[in-house]
């Protein structure tokens, strides 16, 4: 097959859409932290992006995708971009590894939450770059490179484990390394710029358009699907969050933009295999399922401060559970539970579950490690005045 | 009846305690300022090899309240016992006297 001009278009355009999301997330977070930290908040997902950038064109994507060693990892065939050239089936080879390398960039971005307003920046720098090689690559790698869970027949369409479940338990494991923000508990951290956070979620919602769709790789009737299945299930997911936190108090905009991006995890990986009403059971159910995720870990006093795990941990291993349920043949050539295909759903459930531990076991290692050799923590008084000013030298406030 | 300004500088992550404190005794008008200063510590100093960042300005919550002269000592007292962490930076607490407190709705005036 030659290149295609309308599908090169489109993912180059995809490409530029999801690239937008890893800001979105520094603003999705950066609202929800108090004043001293919202530089900061948006600062790291920018620092992640062009972490991410670098290291995926050096070794990452070969690291993913390079030949199979074991079903584990991309072998180094790859590395430097060496083999990567400006032609390839449909779309060049070299857009295929743009495509992937703002999808690295922006899990990094959502791994932030765990370390909100306390982790020291060179450590998140070395953490990022140590995170980026040993867990997302080789999930992208099982996922989509030829690894052990693609040739099982995991369904993965645009990244539940891959970006979901491994930054989201990657988030929650950081959390506990690194401890509480101080005073979490005893006063209030209620969200400092509600408007910033509204714009970033809006952000991320219009990016994931070329998230799911162009996972496609092509101009065509699977793209509409996903598109179509996204905006249903991140809609699903703002109306039941919101009647959640309506029944408990206030219909909360909070509420409603986390709502829609616990809708938007969750089509993820079944973007391509679901149609239209299995959308609005998923993301209906992420938006409950979150909120509630959210709720439990509030009453276990943990601080992972902005709930990627809620939203894109939980959020993600539905998801994957999901497409193991709704799938059908007629969408993605794959039938889930709902059509009788039992073996499917058992695969998802497998392949999410290895997809959890692994992430969530390997950054507690990474995280003690880089704990124990440079700190993780900034001390108390650069807590105390805010990282905005004791990391970057600079405040939104004066 | 003497009449007095309570000024109470203090961290912001303690306004809540303070306030609702106050509220459980019946002093329930206040008004608040987000305030930034420095204060005998000179603010605090950070340390990144060898290079110094003074962060001198500190955002700080200011407590203002008009009360009766009676009402002084258990107001320094609450405020004491529920701004307190021990540590540099905790605040102050100032008093001085008013002339007069006029009412705008009501014609109402005391004079100190």
């Amino acid at each position: 097959m030659a290149l295609d001009t309308g599908d090169t278009a489109f993912i180059i355009i995809c490409t530029a859409l999801v690239m937008l999301m890893t800001p979105g997330v520094g603003l999705f977070y950066g609202g929800m932290v108090r004043k001293k930290n919202i530089i900061s908040m948006i600062a790291m997902s920018f620092i992640a992006f062009a972490i991410v950038s670098i290291q995926w064109v050096l070794f990452g994507y070969s690291l993913s995708f390079g030949t199979d060693i074991g079903g584990f990892i991309g072998g180094l065939n790859f590395l430097g971009l060496q083999g990567v050239g400006l032609d390839g089936e449909g779309i060049p080879d070299m857009l295929f590894m743009v495509f992937q390398l703002v999808f690295a960039g922006v899990t990094l971005a959502i791994l932030t939450s765990g370390v909100a307003g306390r982790i020291k920046l060179s450590s998140f720098i070395v953490l990022g770059l140590l995170w980026t090689t040993l867990v997302y690559d080789p999930l992208a790698h099982w996922a989509w490179g030829g690894g052990w869970a693609g040739e099982l027949g995991a369904l993965d369409f645009a990244g539940g484990t891959v970006v979901h479940i491994s930054s989201g338990f990657g988030a929650l494991a950081l959390a506990m390394v690194i401890g509480n923000r101080a005073g979490f508990g005893k006063y209030s951290m209620e969200a400092e710029n509600i408007s910033t956070t509204l714009l970033g979620g809006a952000l991320l919602w219009f990016g994931w358009f070329g998230f799911n769709a162009g996972s496609a790789l092509a101009a065509d009737g699977l793209a509409v699907n996903a598109l179509v299945v996204t905006n249903i299930s991140a809609a699903a997911g703002a109306i039941t969050w919101m009647l959640a936190a309506w029944i408990k108090g206030k219909p909360s905009s909070l509420g409603m933009i986390s709502g829609a991006v616990a809708g938007l995890v969750a089509i993820t990986p079944a973007s391509g295999f679901v149609g239209p009403m299995s959308a609005i059971l998923i993301g209906g159910f992420a938006g409950v399922l979150c909120f509630s995720a959210l709720l439990f870990r509030e009453r276990r006093g943990l601080d992972e401060s902005l709930d990627a795990w809620a939203v894109h941990g939980m959020g993600g291993f539905w998801g994957a559970i999901a497409t193991g349920i709704f799938a059908s043949a007629a969408i993605g050539g794959v039938d889930g539970l709902i059509y009788g295909n039992v073996n499917q759903f058992l695969i998802q459930v497998l392949d999410a579950s290895v997809a959890m531990i692994y992430a969530f076991v390997v950054t507690f290692i990474l995280a003690k490690i880089v704990d124990k050799v440079m700190g993780l923590r900034v001390t108390e008084e650069e807590e105390y005045v805010g990282l905005d000013i004791s990391q970057h030298g600079e405040s939104t406030t004066a | 009846m003497i009449v007095k300004r309570v000024i109470a500088v203090i961290r912001p992550e303690k306004l809540e305690d303070v306030k609702s404190a106050l509220e459980e005794k019946g002093y329930f008008a206040m008004t608040v300022h987000e305030v930034k200063g420095r204060g005998a510590q000179k603010g605090i100093c950070l340390q990144y090899r060898g290079k110094q960042i003074k962060v001198d300005m500190i955002p700080k919550t200011e407590i203002e309240m008009v009360v009766g002269d009676e009402d002084v000592r258990p107001i320094i007292d609450l405020i004491r016992k529920n701004a307190r962490t021990g540590k540099f930076g905790d605040g102050k607490i100032f008093v001085s006297p008013v002339e007069i407190v006029a009412g705008i709705r009501t014609d109402e005036e005391i004079v100190s």
